[in-house]
């Protein structure tokens, strides 16, 4: 792969190699090798060491801790933190609100918010899906009333990752019931800690929590905390998922999950032989590094046309989404196969009594990682709304 | 890092278009497939005039003096056009295999004749046998003089049916690997269509006359050299033809009317046409992979990525091959419909040189894709 990267590029990659796997405390890059649950802090250690060295947000704009970056350099940063298991910046402050507000918020928006996003003082959570708006975004119902210098919220937003971990959360809203659906919406930024906002855990099936329902009852929201104009929230929404488009293709995240099936299949032995030199499970690992390969490359391809038609969306990006949540899915199962038996154990931690043979490296996590990635070709867009983009955008059925 | 083409690549892609567009479209090709000779010497000329028959030779042999990119470029527009010309066996097997193996002496003799257009080539490999390995042979080359005689059988000899003389893989005494080239007039061969409509023979050498291309010792190196730029040429070609079968499939349900409504409202259809989509763009990002390691100079690195590169080919142009035929209902199956005639062309590519599952374990047994560093 490294064919396809210029000498600078390389240097580049490894430059950000270095910087990852030396200053990111060795701690929190050994859970994340082991496939575990990271705590609250462990993300925010990690961000506020890169926001130190300008690597927290390198594609917000120059003045508010940007650099200078070709698209291609923002993959290898993105690349290269994955494989050195670096929890990445939360996505929510650095890939999402951030960019809006920096594009467009008030100047004293920017001042109030965008440090403190970028350093993580401030933990953001995303208010878009609601009970029957998910796929039909646009027909949500969390009302915003203007009342004087406020907005009256009421209603109740779900799916809302982390909301547990979040001071504020950014929300669509209507504000007008009577325009054409996506007409009608606006984008609020609400305090977590302002009065009638009450958070409900919901548990998946991996037995995990990091999803939440946050209800919203007679919510008062000061009116300067409205981004740009009223009534233009879809725009910043459809801005905000549009960017970092490659990102969800998450190669870097597959490439560091299939190096550890390999060590793992190369540790076990199943009739006598190490897993990994099993002609049945080598031919599959084989096809899913081949298929990860050529994802890479699609990657490649349209960083490459965003360098030159800057702004300019690639209709090859709508490939990334559905192919890369799907190869993301395969890895976590592949785990899993290589583990057998180790797998089966639910466990609260690799902990175990004395005497109580010691599961695996990771074995606790497999599967319930493996049930929890099902979520991957169900959000940022479903595959099926992947599979419609392409085929109105592309093939213009 | 940029991944489009350069201006003169631009222009090779735009006159061979032009050309192909113009003279070759599916009821010509139809009527070739019918004629005797089964394609069009008119067309080789056409060829020989844009260059393209001498692409990749030198220029003190009368070639372009050009890279694989250009290559991959001619490839994809073959592989639209689904061209039956023996360009695979003549040019980018003969042809280079002369090129990377030969003495100045052959280089200087079949060169210009072959980038003229004057003299076809094959590289004739497989045996009954011998499945894809290339040196789990028993064809033999015995020294005669200062020549060689060679006795073996051959069999789908790619463009072997026209080929003025052979490239023949043979055993010497020695034990090593050795390139030969053949005379036809000296072979039996049974000429025939290969499934795809391309000409194929099968082989019998009995005390052929051969002459040495290069010296034995070096030939499998520069064979397997050749065949990582065959690969990958036929990475181009497949991904070319995909392209046609998935745009055709779209054209089609866009205009068949059943129900009383063209049958592209149907979202069954239209998503099925969107993981078409998917699998030719992975496709092509693997075959422009493939292009590119070939100037990788690790080699077992460049012969993995290339490999990998046909199997992401194959697994699609399984896929965009099957569904476009599905897609397409009954017209799908006819050989009056170009359809079908693209995917026998991408099903007998996925088994050129080496098929999905040889592949997979080659790049398995060599530590994979994705190595820690």
């Amino acid at each position: 792969m490294d064919i396809a990267l210029s000498k600078e590029e390389r240097a580049f990659a490894e430059r950000m190699r270095e910087f990852f796997t030396t200053e990111i405390p060795e701690r929190i890059r050994a859970k994340g090798a082991r496939g575990e649950t990271l705590e609250r802090e462990d993300i925010v250690t990690t961000q506020q060491i890169l926001n130190a060295h300008g690597l927290a947000v390198p594609h917000w704009p120059l003045e508010w801790g940007g650099q200078d970056w070709t698209p291609v350099q923002r993959h290898l940063w993105a690349e290269e933190m994955a494989l050195a298991h670096v929890p990445p910046p939360l996505a929510f402050n650095a890939a999402m609100i951030g960019p809006v507000i920096a594009t467009f918020g008030s100047e004293e928006m920017k001042q109030r918010f965008l440090p403190a996003t970028a350093n993580l003082d401030i933990w953001w959570c995303q208010g878009f899906s609601e009970p029957n708006a998910g796929s039909d975004l646009a027909s949500l119902k969390t009302a915003a009333v203007r009342d004087g210098n406020d907005y009256i919220v009421n209603g109740q937003k779900t799916w809302t990752t982390l909301a547990q971990y979040a001071n504020w959360i950014f929300c669509l809203v209507r504000t007008d019931p009577e325009a054409k659906k996506q007409r009608g919406i606006s984008m609020l930024l609400i305090d977590m800690d302002t009065p009638g906002v009450t958070v409900r855990p919901i548990h998946l099936i991996d037995g995990g929590y990091e999803v939440n329902e946050v209800f919203f009852e007679d919510v008062r929201v000061p009116a300067d905390q409205l981004v740009g104009e009223e009534n233009r929230g879809w725009d910043f929404a459809k801005f905000l998922l549009g960017n970092e488009r490659t990102a969800n293709a998450g190669t870097g995240l597959i490439k560091s999950r299939i190096l550890r099936i390999k060590k793992v299949a190369a540790e076990t032995s199943a009739s006598g032989r190490p897993v990994l030199e099993d002609p049945l499970f080598r031919a599959r690992l084989t096809r899913l590094e081949v298929e990860t390969t050529a994802l890479e490359m699609s990657v490649l391809r349209v960083l490459s046309n965003e360098g030159k038609n800057p702004g300019k969306p690639d209709p090859v990006s709508s490939v990334l989404k559905l192919r890369g949540s799907e190869l993301q899915q395969e890895a976590t199962e592949l785990l899993v196969d290589v583990l057998g038996p180790a797998a089966l154990a639910y466990r609260e931690s690799a902990e175990v009594p004395a005497g109580i043979p010691v599961p695996p490296d990771g074995a606790v996590d497999a599967l319930p990682r493996y049930f929890n990635w099902r979520k991957a070709s169900i959000y940022a867009g479903s595959n099926e709304v992947q599979r419609q983009i392409i085929a109105k955008a592309i093939l213009q059925f | 890092m940029d991944f489009d083409l350069a201006d003169e690549q631009r222009m090779l892609a735009d006159s061979l278009k032009a050309l192909l567009d113009k003279r070759y479209d599916a009821n010509t090709r139809l009527q070739l497939l019918e004629s005797e000779q089964q394609w069009s010497r008119d067309m080789w000329r056409q060829y020989a005039e844009l260059g393209v028959l001498g692409l990749t030779f030198d220029e003190q042999h009368g070639g372009a003096g050009m890279g694989v990119d250009e290559l991959a470029v001619v490839m994809e527009a073959f592989g639209r056009a689904l061209i039956l010309e023996p360009f695979v066996a003549t040019v980018v097997l003969g042809g280079q295999l002369i090129a990377a193996t030969g003495t100045p002496e052959q280089k200087a003799e079949w060169l210009p004749q072959v980038a003229a257009g004057e003299t076809l080539l094959a590289f004739a490999a497989t045996e009954p046998g011998s499945r894809w390995s290339l040196t789990d042979i028993g064809t033999t080359a015995t020294p005669d003089g200062d020549a060689w005689r060679l006795d073996g059988q051959k069999i789908a000899v790619l463009g072997g049916d026209s080929a003025d003389a052979l490239l023949v893989t043979a055993r010497t005494p020695d034990g090593e690997l050795g390139l030969f080239l053949v005379r036809a007039a000296d072979v039996t061969r049974d000429a025939y269509r290969m499934q795809d409509g391309l000409g194929g023979a099968d082989v019998v050498l009995s005390g052929a006359p051969a002459q040495a291309v290069g010296a034995p010792a070096d030939a499998l190196a520069h064979i397997q050299d050749v065949l990582d730029v065959a690969t990958a040429a036929l990475c181009a070609e497949a991904v070319g033809a995909m392209e046609r079968m998935l745009w055709m499939s779209v054209d089609y349900l866009k205009t068949r009317v059943q129900f009383g409504q063209p049958i592209a409202v149907f979202q069954a259809l239209q998503h099925r046409a969107s993981d078409m989509y998917v699998s030719l763009e992975q496709a092509r990002s693997m075959a422009l992979l493939a292009r590119l390691a070939l100037a990788d100079d690790d080699v077992a690195q460049r012969r993995r990525s290339v490999q990998a590169a046909k199997i992401q080919v194959d697994l699609a142009a399984r896929h965009v091959g099957q569904e476009a035929v599905q897609l397409h209902g009954g017209i799908g199956m006819t050989m009056e419909y170009p359809v079908g005639h693209y995917l026998k062309r991408t099903t007998v590519i996925a088994k050129t040189f080496a098929d999905t599952d040889t592949l997979l374990d080659a790049v398995g047994a060599g530590g994979g894709l994705i190595m820690p560093r």
